[in-house]
Order: structure tokens, then sequence, then C-alpha cells
């Protein structure tokens, strides 16, 4: 069997054991990526020598007896917003095309200070404002089930390199849903972690209240792992969290008996297309054989969430994209002027999306319009996270889909923006709420052969609850198989 | 300003605080540093930086508010201003909008009888912004160098309390004397780490409704400041009394000219599309912050200034003078309690505000670096007290032990500068003087009784300044009958 | 609510974006629908509401920096990726007060 089909934790045992080395698990991926990605698209940038040194690096230590920890030797993909030191870092925009930063994000560094090995950066949509990855300045990433299909996005070259066994895992940003809904999408895992428990610091802001790194992985148990990696207070970030990490691996096998898991009846209707309903239906009723209670919940203002999270989300960017203006970095397209060059610099390397957005931004923080707008939009998201707050009285965890629908058709949606932005309905509540929120495989639908997801939210800082529960479906189920699209 | 117009001025005061570090990020904040040589990722806003709170510039912004009598606010917010400037390198400015960190309080200005208090509206933290350098190519490009960027500033917006130009420049400088006295501000406004901007209307002479106002900026002097302000005064009301109104405007002070004139780039109407910033939560100062900040303050300029007038009988001036700046009233402080007798106050009050003070000018010393320490000072006042040593003899003892630090009772001795009190030697003397000046002392007694000074002069000098006035003055009387 | 042509030329002159005809036909077009829709939101009565306007709860608040000055960047390292500079600075057109 190839090194690439295991797990990163199965990987990890094995570089622990010296029954495999991360020069082979590094050459594997590399192979795998070079056979694989001009199809696919998930990588904007391999970065292959320093992937090779940091994997010979790794089997030293292991020979040593010396290894760093249970990421130490294998072979991690990284979105293209996380800066990494000397490695151009674009957030898959021209505006930062040739950019090669002079620092690390924090998780970069708590990556490699635990022997990750780098392969490179992920394509994603640019500055992560997308649903499909389609808003990818440098082309498209497609789905490794079905490469006329979308990977969901933005960090859908994330969740399709893991899908795609290129990479033992990955990490990606989640800020409306953009881990869980490419997870959903490719078939993988995505955990995005409460607000505040993984730094932002180095991480390319988008909506600076809503960003949240977190793992893309092939199993619950790789996710928890690469969580408890990158978790924790960071004195650069100070909206991360001081509060303690907890053991995410400790009770991962502690199953579903007992759970209590709400399903909220907003997102079990008419918006859901059946055979999607379905496979949440049957996961639901796999929790139940397994112990697990399932109960009614009510979102009442979740209806509202696209809403609220498509005025604040831009009013941030709007702002956040302010400082790419051509003086300290990045490409400059001189004009008449000043702001004539500032105007012309903007233009040429912003895409559509981010235009889009800066401008309904823009228009949100207005003079006139603030208190209509963006004021308003944080208000209902007080009562978003009201809803969970009461819903969390009678279960521990909200259970529904992650997505209306399994992924779709590359070019269906790109003349439609609002139309693509429905496509983040079950993901923005947990994002305005802050909570933690996971999407785990639960099969392929009947019509299309296509991954589902199954949505949890757990209450706050709740991660290991979350994580158990899924595993205990993902133990029950087994493993997806290898994604079809893709040999 | 002319009768029939009543001037209305509030001032907006920033001051960039004493820290060490920026206010978000590690790099520092010293002056004169190579352009962009004191840089990181978070000041010169590069993708994915985050800020991170000083904590000393929060301290410091609640002891200028206890200070002022301001209401701290435990919770306050932080808040992003929007514009583009290329000195601005986030695209924003970290600031504080609706809930800022202080609110309320005042600054009392003047003195006898006219005693007056200007309120503030309120206090608060931001960020500067770099500096635009012109002209750095030929082309006539502009350069930008970040140094100053994210470097902290504390913000005071005084209410339109301020009624003429006079007023504006005192309570400037009571301001700014109050926060260098606590130790948060340098007092610099030629390096701009002290500025102030004016918002200046004029309404007719007693009218309720305030008229428009403009902004005035780029004052970097008292002097300019009083200029600016009297200049804006008679354009608008030139304006006004000629049928036209006032634009509300922000206008430049043109030093060279002496004008203000209205700024070149107007562009769109200033829409800062403020909204709380999300990189920051907000501001809690808890209840142990505001006690150790209220502990810790100094007696402020405005009650010492009174104290000792009240205590010790200075006058209003000389205690002006001792209180415009710490190190000199902490030296007073010193001194009078080396001395140990209140009655010292007034010579060594004298003896600071005189001949120290300018002997401090001409050498540029602070009072913390004088060889001349407080117990010198209290010595002397002893040796002048007692008549051991004479006024013109002090002022040599002073300036000797100023520039080398030897005690003044060892400067008496070394330089034989006791004072000559035994009336023998002294009666040889005025013989002498009086012998050698025949003509004057004719005219003295012809009438011209102001000879005398002449002759205690004379005295003076031939003593090398030593001789005791007193005995002088009553020898003479003896010798010239009356 | 439909957002005139004047209305997108002023957004983008505030946002420093330079759009063509073709884009602000467009940007009119889509910004008015996703206006539209952000209307339902005044179905709801949020007027006794306090707005979530940080994710992270309260009493999470984070310790402030201690304040001490610690390495930055050199000046070449800051310049290194601008577009222009002059000496350490960086370059940029004329700026006009």
């Amino acid at each position: 069997m190839s090194l690439l089909e295991l797990s990163l934790r199965e990987l990890s045992a094995a570089l622990a054991a010296r029954r495999a080395s991360s020069r082979e698990a590094t050459g594997a991926a590399l192979a795998r990526i070079e056979a694989t990605d001009g199809r696919l698209g998930a990588f904007l940038r391999v970065t292959g020598e320093r992937a090779r040194a940091a994997a010979l690096a790794a089997d030293e230590r292991a020979a040593r007896g010396a290894r760093l920890g249970p990421l130490d030797g294998v072979p991690l993909a990284l979105k293209d917003i996380f800066l990494t030191r000397g490695v151009e870092t674009t957030a898959a925009s021209r505006i930062l095309q040739g950019w090669i930063p002079p620092y690390s994000a924090c998780v970069v560094e708590r990556l490699e200070a635990q022997g990750a090995v780098l392969l490179g950066k992920t394509n994603m949509d640019e500055f992560a404002m997308g649903s499909s990855n389609e808003n990818s300045a440098y082309g498209p990433c497609r789905n490794p089930w079905d490469l006329s299909r979308t990977p969901g996005g933005s960090s859908g070259g994330s969740a399709a390199a893991v899908a795609a066994r290129q990479a033992f895992g990955a990490l990606g940003t989640d800020t409306g849903g953009s881990i869980r809904e490419p997870a959903a999408f490719s078939g993988a895992v995505g955990l995005k972690p409460n607000y505040g428990r993984v730094s932002r610091y180095g991480v390319i802001a988008f909506a600076s209240s809503l960003d949240q790194p977190g793992p893309l992985a092939r199993t619950v148990g790789d996710a928890a792992v690469l969580l408890g990696a990158v978790a924790g207070r960071d004195d650069r970030d100070m909206t991360s969290s001081a509060r303690p990490v907890d053991d995410y691996l400790a009770g991962l096998e502690g199953g579903a008996r007992g759970l209590r898991l709400g399903v909220p009846r907003e997102w079990m209707g008419e918006g859901v297309d059946g055979p999607v309903r379905e496979r949440v239906r049957q996961a639901l009723e796999a929790y139940r054989a397994m112990g697990a209670e399932v109960v009614d919940v009510s979102l009442p203002h979740s209806r509202y969430g696209v809403a609220a999270y498509y005025l604040i989300a831009p009013a941030e960017a709007s702002s956040n994209l302010a400082r790419y203006d051509g003086v300290r970095f990045g490409p400059r397209v001189a004009g008449k002027g000043l702001r004539e060059t500032y105007a012309r610099t903007r233009s040429a390397g912003f895409g559509p999306e981010p235009k889009r957005r800066i401008m309904l931004g823009t228009y949100a923080l207005s003079a006139g319009y603030y208190d209509a707008y963006y004021l308003r939009a944080q208000k209902v998201r007080t009562l978003v996270r009201r809803d969970f707050d009461e819903a969390f009285r009678s279960c521990d965890l909200v259970a529904g889909p992650v997505t209306p629908t399994v992924a779709f058709r590359l070019g269906e949606r790109v003349d439609d923006p609002l139309r693509m932005y429905l496509a983040d309905v079950f993901t923005i509540s947990a994002s305005l709420a802050a909570l933690p929120a996971l999407s785990v495989p639960c099969g392929l639908d009947a019509a299309l052969g296509m991954p589902v997801g199954l949505q949890l939210v757990g209450r706050p800082f709740d991660e290991a609850t979350l994580l158990r529960a899924a595993r205990a479906l993902e133990r029950e189920q087994g493993p997806l198989p290898p994604p079809r699209g893709l040999p | 300003m002319t009768g029939e117009w009543d001037v209305v001025l509030g001032l907006e005061v920033h001051a960039q605080l004493l820290t060490r570090s920026k206010a978000f990020c590690g790099c520092s904040t010293a002056f004169g540093a190579e352009p962009n040589a004191q840089v990181c990722p978070v000041c010169l806003g590069l993708p994915g930086s985050l800020p991170s709170l000083n904590r000393r510039m929060v301290e410091m912004a609640v002891r200028v508010g206890l200070a002022l009598g301001c209401a701290v606010r435990r919770k306050s917010v932080w808040a992003r201003k929007n514009y583009f400037y290329p000195d601005l390198p986030k695209g924003y400015q970290i600031s504080q909008y609706e809930l800022p960190v202080c609110e309320g309080g005042g600054l009392e200005i003047g003195a006898g009888g006219r005693e007056r208090l200007v309120r503030l509206v309120r206090i608060h933290l931001e960020e500067d912004a770099g500096k635009n350098l012109h002209d750095v190519a030929p082309d006539g490009s502009s350069g930008v160098d970040l140094n100053r960027a994210g470097v902290p500033l504390l913000e005071i917006v005084s209410a339109p309390d301020l009624r003429s130009a006079d007023e504006a420049v005192e309570y400037l400088k009571a301001l700014r004397a109050l926060l260098v006295w606590l130790g948060v501000n340098d007092g610099n406004l030629e390096e701009g780490s002290f500025r102030c901007d004016a918002n200046v209307s004029v309404k007719p002479a007693g009218a309720e409704k305030l008229g428009t106002r403009c902004e005035i900026k780029n004052m970097n002097s008292f002097r300019f400041l009083r200029q600016a302000v009297e200049f804006e005064v008679r354009r608008q009301v030139a304006v006004l009394e000629s049928g036209g109104a006032v634009e509300q405007e922000t206008r430049l002070f043109d030093p060279a000219r002496g004008e203000t004139r209205a700024m070149r780039s107007k562009e769109e109407a200033h829409d800062y599309r403020y909204f709380p910033e999300p990189d920051l939560p907000p501001l809690l100062v808890d209840e142990a912050t505001v006690e150790a900040q209220r502990r810790a303050l100094p007696e402020l300029p405005r009650a010492l200034w009174r104290r000792l007038q009240a205590e010790l009988g200075l006058s209003a001036q000389d205690a002006g003078l001792l209180v415009a700046d710490r190190g000199v009233a902490d030296f007073f402080a010193e001194a009078l309690a080396a001395a140990g007798r209140p009655e010292a106050a007034k010579r060594i009050a004298n003896l600071l505000v005189g001949d120290l003070a300018r002997l401090a000018n001409e050498t540029g010393l602070a009072p913390a670096a004088w060889k001349l320490r407080p117990a010198h000072l209290a010595e002397l006042v002893r040796l002048l007290e007692s008549g051991a040593v004479g006024g013109p003899a002090g002022k040599q003892v002073l300036e000797e032990t100023f520039r080398s630090g030897r005690a003044p009772a060892a400067v008496v001795e070394e330089r034989g500068l006791a004072q000559l009190s035994d009336e023998a030697a002294l009666e040889a003397v005025v013989d002498r003087v009086l012998a050698a000046s025949p003509a004057e002392v004719e005219r003295h007694r012809g009438g011209k009784k102001n000879l005398l000074g002449f002759f205690v002069g004379q005295v003076m000098r031939e003593t090398k300044g030593k001789a005791n006035p007193a005995v002088v003055n009553a020898l003479l009387a003896k010798r010239l009958g009356g | 609510m439909a957002l005139t042509r004047d209305d997108v030329r002023r957004i983008a002159a505030l946002a420093r974006l330079e759009l063509g005809e073709e884009e602000e036909r467009l940007f009119q077009g889509q910004l008015s629908a996703v206006l539209d829709y952000v209307r339902q939101l005044e179905a709801l009565d949020v007027s006794a509401v306090e707005p979530m306007t940080h994710a992270l709860a309260a009493g999470e608040a984070a310790p402030l920096r201690d304040d001490e000055v610690r390495p930055g960047l050199s000046a070449e390292e800051a310049l290194a990726a601008a577009p222009a500079r002059e000496g350490t600075c960086f370059k940029v057109p004329r700026i006009i007060e």
C-alpha cells in the first residue's frame, strides 16, 4: 500500500517506529502532486526543495530518537493565506503577486517548530472571498471526485489536496464556511475552531471578527492532532484566547452515547436538496443507534445570517483591503498623481469579487448608512448567537447539513453572486456566533456519488466534544473510498 | 476681540506618549533614526499583521485623565478611522471614536482673580501616522518614512471655552506643562511630539448661536498658535463684515506669511467610515489600574502653585515660574527641606527663578543635571541670611558652585568672599573713598543725596563686593553727616 | 434598494477603485441585488439588542503587552518589496496638501 493511503496519524506512527521515513512520505506526496496537480489545481506553488530539506532534518531527528512530536516529518499543505517567510504568499490575488513576506504566520511557526514538512501553498478564492475557488486569480481548483465540479471554497485547494492524497493534512481558514464547505464538497474533515482558539497573526485578513484558521484532514483524529498543534494564545493576536487548550485526542474515542444532538428545524426544510437531506438523516439515525439522543431545536434567526454576514464581512474587508495601495509592497500601476496611482493599482490588482465586497462594505460603512447596515447586522449577530445559547440548553451539539447541495459545477454560479453567497447559508450561523463547527463526511449522495458533509456546531471552545462526536460517526460508517475523479 | 465680535475657540491637542515602544508593536519610539529603520510588519501595515496594545500607553492615559479630573471609562472601544494616505500604512488609523478612554474634566488657567476652568470634552488614545517627505527626488516625488507610524498619541479635546489667542496660548502652555509634569510627554513642539489644532469661529458679541468654525493645523510653536488664531479671527471678521459667510474647512497655517490658507487637497468631504476595530477587544481599565495611577499622581502644578503662595508667601509670579517645570519645583522642595525653615522659601525661590534660571538657560542643563545640588542652595541661603556672605559675593558663590559643584562654604573660604562687617576696617576704606572723591563729597553736601549710592559702590569695589552694605551705609551716613 | 450609477461612482472613489463602464453597470445591478436581499433585516426589531462588535466573549480580555522594545525589520527588509524607493523612503507620486 502506498504511504499516501495512510492517515496523518498512521504516518506519524510509522515515522515514530521508523517503519517509514519522512523523505519517502514527502517524496511520495511531491510525486503525487507532480502527477495530478496539472488537472486538479490544488497548489499555487510547491516548495519541493524546502520540503525535502525539512524531511531530511525530520529523519535525522527520528534517527536520534528526538522527534518533535506527532507532526515531525509529516507533509502538510498550507492555504496561500498564511504568510510564509521567504515563500511567495498571494492570497490568490494579483495584488500580491510576487510578494515574499518577511515573517511567518503564528500557525506556520508552530507547525515548523514541531517539525512539519510544508509542501506548498494551496489555491483558494482571492482573499478567501468565495465558495467555489473560482475566484482565484490563478485559475480554479477542481474537485477530486469530479473534475468538472468545484471543490468548494474558499479553502478549496487545501480540501482538494487532502482528499486527493497530495498531503496528509492542511490548514485553511473559515470566515463564513470556508473550511467546512470545501471539506463537505471534497470529502474531507474540516474544523473551524471557536473564534480566538487559533492565532490569526500572519493570516491575511478578510473579515477580522470572523476569520479563524483550522485544519482540513482525512480523518477526525488527524484534525484533532492538527488543531492541538496550532491552537492556543498568541501574544501578537489580542483576539486569541488565553483559555487552556484541551487535549483533543484524550476523549476522541469516547463515542456518542449520551450526547444530545439538536437538529435545527430551519436547517432541514425545503432549502436542502433531497439527497443531501437524506444522507444527513441517515447520519442522525446512526447517532441514535449509537446511543445519542436527537432532539429538535430552533435557530429562528439563522435565516437572517446570510444577510448579516454579507454586511459585516464586506465592511471589515473593505477596511482590511485598504492597505493594498502599491506603496510598501506589491505591484504598482502608475497613474497621473497619487490618487490615480492608488485607483489604478487597486483596480488592476483586485479581481471582481474583492472589488464587489470592497464596494459593498464601503457603502455599508459610509456616512448615513452605518446604523442601517453595519450596526443592524451586528445586532442581528447577537440574536444569532443567542439562538445557539438557547439551543444549547437542550442539546450538546447542533447538527445539520453543511451545504444545501453537493459540489456544484464550475461556472454554474459565477454570474450570480447572490446565489453563490447562499451556498453558505448553514455555515454562516456558527461563524457569526463565533462557535466551533466541523464538517465530517457522511457518505456519498445517491444521485451523483458526490460527498456529503454533516455539520456539527459545539458550545463555546468545546472543540473536544465536536471531535469526539464526529469520530463516533466516522468509526461507525467507515472511511470514504478514495475520490474517483483523480486516479 | 474687536468688541463687536466674540471669539470662540477650542483646541485639539495631540501629545505623543513617552513610551519606549509603539502603541501596537514593539518598535522603538526614539526620534531621529534613519527613515524606516524603526518599523516591523505591524507598523508597516503588512498583510497578516495585528495590533498588540501597549499597557503603559493605557496607564498614561489614565494618569492624565485623573490629573484633569476626567471620568475614566472602565470600558472603551477602539475604532478604525478609514482614509487613504501614504503615511497611513493600513489605510486606517486605530483610534477611539464613540467611547473614548476619558471624558469631561477641565484645566484651570489664569491668575489674579481671572482664574477660569477650560472644560474638556474627551481624551482618547490613537496611533500616529508616519511622515511624508516632500520633493525627495528631482521629479518632485514624495517619500514616506514610517518610523513615527504607530507611535502612541493622546488626543485631548477642549470645549470651545477659550475666548482669545492669549487664552489659547495660556491653556496650551498649562496643558503642556502638566503633561510634562506627569512624565507622559516631552513637550517638544518643534519635533512634533506636542501638537495642536485650533477650531476657531467668531460671532456677533453676545450672540448665542455659534459661528461656522474652521480647523487650523500646522502650528508648531506658541507664537504660531497666537499668530494663526489672530489672523484667522481677523479673516473671519472681515468675511462676515463684508457680508460674506465663513466656509467650514480645514486651513493650514503658513509660518512664512503668518497666514492661514485653505488646504488644497479638498477631495470629497471626509467620510472616515468609523467602525469598531475588530482586531482589538474593548479596552477594559480595571479599578486596580485606576487606583495605582491615582496613588502615583504627584501634587499637580496648579495645586502646588496655590500652596506656594498660601503657605510660603511666594508671589504668584515666582510660584508660577517654579511650577512651570517639574524639575525646578522638585529642586525647590528639596532645597527647602534641606534648609529646614519655611522662612528660607522666598530666598530659595528668588535664586531659583533668578540667577539659577539664567545659569540653567545658558548651559541648557535641567535641574537634575546641575552640579549645584539642593543642599548647596540651602547652605548658600544660610550664609546669606547670617550675613556671612553678602549679596554680590553670594552671586559669585552661586556661579562657582554651579560650575564646579564645590560647597558654598568652601568656595567662600577659598576665595575669601566672607562678608566684611568689621567697622574699623571698613571705616578705613570709607575714609579712603571719600578722600579720593572730594568733588562728589562736595556735591553730596550741597544736596545731591543720590550720590550715596556712588559711594557705596566705590566701597564695594574696594572690598571686591565683600563689604556688608548695612555697615557701609551707617559709616557713610556718619561721615557725611546724615 | 437600487443603487444609482452615481452611487457606484461615489463608492468606487471612496474605495480608490477605478471601474470601467462595464464594471460600473455590472456592480450597479449586483450590489443592488445584494442590498435588496439584506433588506430582510429590517423586519427584525433590534432596538433593544446590543451589537456583537467583538467575537471574543466579554471577560476574555487579553493581557496587554509590556512596554518593551523588540527587534523589528531593518530598513532594507522593510523596503525589499517596495515598488519604488528613494534612499530608505518609500517613494510615491507627489503629495499635495
